[in-house]
């Protein structure tokens, strides 16, 4: 699936966006995941009451499931108008 | 209408377009957002934003707005990218027949925008820059609707 990353999530990971291979079953599987890669990962992710995560484009929350999700994205909270 | 743009926009114009698309709604109320220099050193502003999302978000905050307000049409401008201070962010308008749905749809859509649309802003200052932090009250605003 894609992964996205937005302001500073994206820059803490060092990239914007990435295809990743994973059986993770909701967003919190995946995230763990994700952190036991590499230290830039546990740093984005060290607190996710912080983030916000969008599944195909809609908000969700941390334990959705991922079946069927082409496209994940973790963001701050937003700060639009 | 919905548009998410680089460029920079004339609000003043944007809202003649609108009221003239509008004609006999009788009440047209506008909000235009600016960007503000809080702390004096201000070099300018970028605005980060998930093309895709971003329009899905607006398109489904209008049409929400359209559904709960008797409302003849409603505009909402958001741009992206690097702006100067005082340079003009975003804009909503909403036309009705009745005042009070045109102020509260537009109210309505100004609370949404600010921490359900997919922007998130940077402050460049003369010490560096700065990721906008969203506030605890943007997120309480939203339990009035």
């Amino acid at each position: 699936m894609q992964v996205l990353y937005f302001a500073w999530v994206r820059e803490r990971i060092g990239l914007p966006r990435e295809e990743i291979e994973t059986q993770a079953a909701t967003v919190n599987d995946l995230v763990a995941e994700l952190m036991a890669r590499e230290a830039r990962y546990e740093m984005a992710f060290a607190d996710t009451s912080a983030l916000r995560v969008a599944l195909d484009q809609e908000l969700s929350e941390f334990d959705a499931p991922l079946e069927g999700v082409r496209e994940v994205a973790f963001f701050p909270p937003m700060t639009g108008g | 209408m919905i548009r998410v743009q680089a460029m920079p926009f004339d609000p003043g114009g944007e809202l003649n377009t609108f009221s003239a698309g509008v004609e006999g709604a009788g009440a047209v109320v506008s909000f235009t957002g600016i960007v503000r220099d809080v702390s004096g050193g201000l070099r300018g502003m970028e605005i980060e934003h998930y093309p895709g999302m971003t329009e899905k978000a607006l398109g489904a905050l209008r049409a929400e707005a359209l559904g709960r307000w008797d409302l003849a049409d409603a505009l909402i401008i958001h741009r992206f990218g690097r702006l100067e201070a005082y340079e003009v962010i975003m804009m909503v308008a909403t036309a009705s027949k009745h005042r009070k749905d045109a102020f509260e749809a537009a109210d309505f859509l100004m609370d949404y925008l600010k921490s359900r649309a997919p922007f998130w802003k940077k402050e460049v200052t003369e010490a560096g820059e700065d990721w906008v932090v969203s506030k605890a009250e943007d997120e309480d605003a939203l339990c009035r609707w």
